[in-house]
Formats: structure tokens, sequence, C-alpha cells
């Protein structure tokens, strides 16, 4: 499986900053345990192989359907799952979550937030409690002055004026936008660098979530953090992110620019997300407002006997002899922009060395 | 599905079109859920017409009623929740046309008066065109052409069900049973409702039906938890379809789906309603995804209607400023990349909705007739197409000269640039 290319680092110009947090061919599976002792060993293959560089002050949207294993990906970065292979590295350096005291000192600087804010806040206690806890823990409020100073200046950063009144509420007490806006804080309250920001809004009602995209979008560019954004909704990557990465059945497919990837898709998934999305621009008047046909049909596969190769070959229109053997190598598109598709080449770019996208249409 | 005879009745040989006369008339429904801690005002003086073949679509935040509306048309609200006021008409269909669910009633309840439904006279349709209007339908009293589904006795209600009348429910996972195959599924349906149905033709039935749907017929003995969430889903279109119903009400039916899963279910949607010639109620939070399905959409707020319009129109020029800021709460997949500011504040407490026009203490535009009259639907004044509005910046008396669109998203611009520092 890890015959794939090294390269991480690509040639997008616009990246100046660094990676702080850098993942490597990551590779997860859960094993399954089965009655019988001498049957055969198997596992859920939920992530086959990701890779991925957080940069400082940029936001990183990582897609795909439910069961791609992105969530996952989210939960190997912030040290709550153990790659099964693979590597994390952190300010360059790997990192060590082997042990409590290094996964602590980890979480100092990588945050997660989770999707459901009316089960990730602890129904007993109030918001004090659940911001007081990582400033106590981390070092940042010494007494109680400190603390109540610190955990209303949270409160007002995400918003949620007057933070004299929100500090004594339970969660019971707040909507769900209020609890969310809650864990944003408390995930701030230990001042990290990276933000792992697994499907923040999906659970909210639909007017609250560019509220709540709104008050990331402004942390990020006022903390300089690196958010990796977890979505199904390929448009609100768009909206989010400056970069958009495409996770099929725990194979990464393709990354890019998001907008480039949204306006000239490479991969045949890509393209299919796409072409499934609602988009009312079609009924613009020079669009007659029809439905766009869908290029593959299906569902993501199963992951305990995952399809070989490329696992998205069952479903794909372009499906060749070699989709089904080996999974293709990373090719590099130009402009940052890369996809693991046999369409495109293999390891080196194709032979125009640009986006040929007219491969599929040709297709078609 | 020509080949079919039982299937097709309705529509056989009959080119699809949408008719012009209601098939279903909302006239000012009201629905309440009385609390211990006051009375939640869930659906408020609701108006609306469906016609046969058409897609109505609801949309609305979470709260805004929309479900309610949904299940008190098919009266399964149940205590405490009260429809405390209106009238909700189906029209069966017109004489000359079979229809396998009036034949069942008429046959099983002769002399009561639902058999005036068979004999449904063809006069004075003519001048129901203007019936499309839903806020001004035509009168239509007593003359048993029409049938209030809130007046009918459990009895007569349960032939209506499902024949007339079914529902998609939210959660495929929970809708059906799960210790029952899919196939028995079907049958059950075809038992109650077709007692004289054989067996054979029964299981032939269910395999048409999960055909139609894009289901293997050898999922037939397959149980619930075998299928994938998309194919679950199907199962339960299935199951809605399996008596030709007039109506189907579909309730956030695609929300828990993966957006590939989500687009073929509505494009089964789609190319049924086509075949089938039903009409939809389709309910969802995600408007985007309504403007493509929909032929019309009304916009709910705090339990009322405040906008309607054909999907084009809403699309083209929202009128009410709620609707523009649900519509301009999705990011777009193309054009230019722009900071959207979404809808300030939050949905009211329908415990007690603010006086006038709900939607003022969020509204940009609010002015002082906001705070204390209420809006009414009205068509707006300057188009020629039937886009209904409850907004009082419409209303000549209140406002002069009525915003155009660009005026409302240069609102909306200027408090997304706001939020910068909200």
């Amino acid at each position: 499986m890890n015959d794939l290319n090294m390269t991480i680092e690509n040639s997008h110009t616009e990246y100046v900053a660094a990676p702080i947090l850098e993942a490597q061919h990551l590779r997860k599976l859960f094993p399954l345990h089965s009655m019988n002792p001498l049957g055969q060993k198997t596992a859920v293959h939920a992530v086959e192989d990701a890779s991925l560089a957080l940069r400082p002050g940029r936001a990183t949207a990582l897609v795909g359907e439910s069961g791609s294993g992105k969530t996952t990906v989210a939960r190997l970065l912030a040290g709550l799952y153990t790659p099964t292979s693979g590597s994390i590295q952190f300010r360059g350096e790997p990192a060590r979550l082997s042990n409590s005291r290094r996964l602590r000192a980890y979480r100092r600087h990588v945050q997660l937030i989770l999707q459901d804010p009316f089960s990730s806040l602890n129904p007993v206690h109030d918001v004090r409690y659940h911001l007081a806890r990582p400033l106590r823990i981390y070092g940042h409020a010494r007494n109680k002055r400190q603390e109540t100073e610190q955990i209303l200046s949270l409160l007002n950063r995400v918003n949620l004026s007057p933070a004299e009144q929100f500090i004594s509420k339970f969660p019971h007490q707040l909507s769900g936008g209020q609890r969310q806006r809650v864990s944003i804080a408390r995930a701030l309250s230990v001042q990290p660098e990276v933000l792992l920001a697994d499907e923040p809004v999906s659970m909210l009602d639909v007017s609250i979530r560019l509220d709540i995209l709104n008050l990331m979008l402004r942390l990020k560019d006022e903390e300089h953090l690196a958010v990796l954004f977890i979505t199904h909704d390929i448009a609100t990557a768009r909206y989010f992110a400056e970069d958009t990465l495409v996770m099929y059945a725990g194979q990464m497919v393709e990354g890019g620019p998001g907008d480039k990837v949204i306006q000239e898709p490479a991969h045949p998934y890509t393209r299919l997300l796409i072409s499934a999305a609602p988009d009312p621009t079609r009924l613009s008047p020079e669009n007659n407002g029809k439905i766009a046909d869908l290029p593959a049909r299906g569902e993501i596969p199963s992951l305990i006997t995952p399809p070989t190769g490329c696992r998205f070959h069952p479903r794909c229109p372009h499906a060749m002899e070699v989709c089904r053997q080996r999974f293709p190598r990373r090719t590099e598109l130009g402009n940052g922009r890369w996809t693991n598709c046999f369409l495109y080449g293999d390891g080196e770019a194709s032979s125009e060395g640009k986006l040929s996208t007219n491969i599929i249409d040709q297709d078609r | 599905m020509t080949t079919n005879g039982t299937f097709q009745g309705d529509s056989k040989g009959r080119p699809y079109h949408r008719a012009t006369h209601p098939l279903l008339e909302v006239k000012n429904l009201n629905v309440d859920y009385l609390a211990a801690s006051g009375t939640v005002h869930a659906v408020t003086d609701v108006n609306f017409s469906l016609r046969r073949g058409e897609i109505l679509g609801l949309a609305g935040e979470s709260g805004s009623g929309k479900s309610t509306l949904a299940y008190a048309i098919t009266r399964l609200l149940r205590p405490p929740a009260m429809i405390t006021g209106g009238e909700i008409r189906y029209y069966p269909r017109e004489k000359g046309e079979t229809l396998l669910s009036v034949d069942a009633i008429s046959k099983d309840s002769p002399g009561e008066d639902l058999i005036t439904m068979g004999a449904i006279q063809e006069d004075a349709r003519g001048g129901d065109a203007e019936g499309e209007d839903a806020n001004n339908p035509v009168p239509i009293e007593g003359n048993g052409r029409s049938i209030d589904l809130l007046q009918l006795s459990p009895a007569k209600l349960r032939k209506i069900r499902w024949n007339d009348l079914a529902i998609v429910f939210q959660s495929a996972m929970n809708a059906l049973n799960p210790v029952m195959s899919i196939g028995a599924q079907i049958t059950d349906v075809l038992r109650a409702h077709r007692p004289s149905m054989g067996a054979d033709s029964r299981k032939q039935r269910a395999i048409e039906l999960l055909k139609l749907v894009g289901i293997a017929p050898d999922r037939l003995r397959s149980y619930p938890h075998e299928l994938s969430g998309g194919m679950r889903q199907r199962a339960i279109i299935a199951i809605a379809l399996a008596l030709s119903p007039e109506i189907l009400i579909m309730d956030e039916p695609t929300t828990a789906l993966d957006v590939v899963v989500q687009r073929e279910i509505l494009t089964e949607i789609i190319r049924l309603r086509e075949k089938l010639n039903f009409a939809v109620i389709f309910i969802t939070h995600d408007l985007s995804l309504l403007l493509e399905l929909a032929d019309n959409v009304a916009i709910m707020y705090a339990g009322r209607i405040v906008e309607q319009a054909s999907n084009r129109d809403l699309y083209l020029h929202p009128r009410h400023p709620y609707s523009y800021g649900l519509l301009n709460s999705f990011p777009a997949l193309r054009g230019p990349l722009r900071r959207m500011s979404g809808i300030p504040g939050s949905p009211p407490d329908l415990r007690s909705v603010p006086p006038g026009c709900a939607f003022h203490p969020r509204c940009p535009f609010a002015f002082d007739a906001c705070h204390k009259v209420l809006p009414v639907l009205q068509p707006v004044q300057s188009e020629d197409s039937s886009q209904m509005v409850a907004c009082h910046l419409y209303n000549p008396t209140y406002n002069a000269e009525p915003p155009t669109t660009s005026d409302l998203a240069k609102k909306y611009e200027a408090l997304a640039e706001g939020s910068a520092t909200r």
C-alpha cells in the first residue's frame, strides 16, 4: 500500500509559512473482534493513507462523505487515536504522544472542536467550569481572579455577551449556537496554535452556521491559527478554507487551493461530489434550471473488505484495469493541485504537465 | 411503468401535467401546543394550495413550524398539539378518472358522504384558475367536491391516509420496523388497505415498487439493518407509494444522507413525480436544495408563511428580508467568494412571539410599523408573477418604495462587514 511517493511538499507558491502540524501516510485500522480465535483477523480500514500539512493562519478543509475517515484523521491528529502507521510532526519534530504527560504538552498546542455541541459539554457543569479546567490545567490562570478575568475575555472573544451572565449558565440553558461558541472558547482557552474542527456547524441551525463560521474565520486571522476544517459540504469548505483536501474511503484523492478544486475538479470522485451538491445557480436564466445527471452512483464501500487499488474504482465511470490493482501515486497538476488518479498520470505529472480535465469530458 | 395497469391507474395514457385547480387547500390553519409554561403557537394562519403534480417546498429554521404543519395535514398530531382552527380541503379526483382509493371507499362505506367524491362535477372547474392564488382561493362550500380533512371521522381518515395522502418521515432508520423484512413491510400496507388482494399479487406489487425506487427485487427479504441509509430511504418511499397516493409529504427525507445519495433520491422523486403525477410537499431546512427541486417554495418563520413564490422567483429576487437572509446562509458553490453574514439573532420563543412582524427584532430593515402591525401575505405589487410576501416593505401604506433585491443585498453586506467586530 505504501508505494506512494513521499513528497508532501509541493510547488504551491502561496505557501509561505512552514507547516506547523504535518501528518504523513497516516493509517488507522480498527481491529474487529471475532468470536472465533482461529478465524481470520479482520479490521476496519478507516484511514488508509492520509497526508496533510497545516500552516499558521491558513485553513485546510477536509471534505468527504460519512465513512470516508475524515473524523478519524482529526482524532489521530488530536492524539485521541494512535495511528497504526505513519507519523505526525509538530513544528518539524515527531509528535510523541506515548504517555499522558507528553500528550498533555501536545494538546497545549493542538485542540479539537467536536461536532455535536449537545453532547460535548457536560450537562452537570456550568460554563465557568468548562472553561476554568483547561485554564488551570495548563497554568494560564493561577488564581480565581485571573481565572474569572480570562473566562470573561474568552466569552467576549466568541461573542457571548454579556459574558457575566453566560459564565454561570449550564449547557441546557444555551442554544446550539451558544453551546458551540462555548466549545470554541474551551478550545481557545489553552492558547493553541492548531485547531481541529470536526464538522463544527453541521449540527447547527442554518441561520447560525454562518455566524459560527465567521467567528472561526475571525479567530483564525486574529490568532494566526492553523485550522483543519472537516466538513461534508463542499460549498462550506470553499467558503471557509484556503485549501481543500478530498477524501474517499480512507484515501486522499485530491487536494489544492479550494476554489480551484471546486471549479476544475480533477478526480472523478470530486466531480461526483460537486455535481451532487445542491447548486441553485443552475436556476439562473442562462442555465435553464436543469439538474445535472450524476456521473456515478452508489455509496462508500465496506471498509472491512475495501476494494483493491483505488477504492473508488467500483463506482468510477473511468475505471481501468490498473485501478483495480494498485493505488495511483500522487500526481502534481501545478499551482499546488494534486490528485491520486491514473487518468492524470502515476507519480510524475501528466505529459502536458497541467490539468487536463478534457480527459474526462471526452469520455462522457 | 406503462405495462402495469394497477399501478398506473390514475395517470394511464394521460400526459404528465400540472393542473391548475388545487388538490389540497390549507386555509387559516392554526396549531398550538398546550404547555404548562404557555401556549406555543407553532402554526398560525397558514394558507396555501397544492396542485396536482406540484412539488411545494416548505423551508425555514428549526422551530418554524414546518414539520408541525405537515403533521397537521396528515392529522398525525397528538396532544399537547391541538389544531385550533382552519380547514384542510382535499379535492379528490375528478369524474371519469378511476381511482382505486375512491372505489375502495365507496365499496366499503356505501351511503356515506365520501361517495359523492365519485360524482364530482366538471362544471365550475374552469373558473378555478384563480384558485392558484393561495391567499384568495375561490370559496367552494359544501358541494361535496372537497373534503375537510379536519372534520373526518377516524374511520374515514384511515381510508384517506396512505390511499391519498402518504408521508415519508425524516429518519429512515427509525421509520422502518427492524424485525420485519422490507418486503413484509410493503405487503403489510397492501394487506391493510387492499384486503381483496391475494398474497401473490401483493408480492408482485412489492417487487414492482422496489423496482420503481431502484432497489433490486431480491432485497425483498432483507431486513432494514442490511440496507444502507440511502436504500432504507428508498424503501420508505416505496412504502409511501404503495397505494399510488395523490399527495406525498416528505419531512426532511434526505437530511441524514450524504450528498451523492441525497442527489440520487431527489432525482428519483422527480422521476417518479413525472411518471405518477403525484403532488409533493417537501420539507427541509436546506433552501438551496429546495430551490432546485420544488416548483413553488413557501418560507416559514415563527409559524407563519412569510413568503411564497416559484423557485425561480425566489432565487432571482427574494422579497422578504428573512428569505434573503436564509438564501444567503448557504455558501455558494460557484461565483465570487464573498463574506456572508447570515441572519443576526436567533429565532423567537414561540410562547412569546414578538408583536407585529415576528421577524422585526432580527430584521435589518425594521421600521415603526413592523413593531406594531402584523403583515399579511399579499402579492408583491410591482411584479406580474405570483410571488407573495408578508412584509410591510412591500405594502404601499407603509412604504412607498419597495426595496429591490440589490437593496436587500446591500443591507446584508453592510451587516457582514459589521460582523467582523460583532
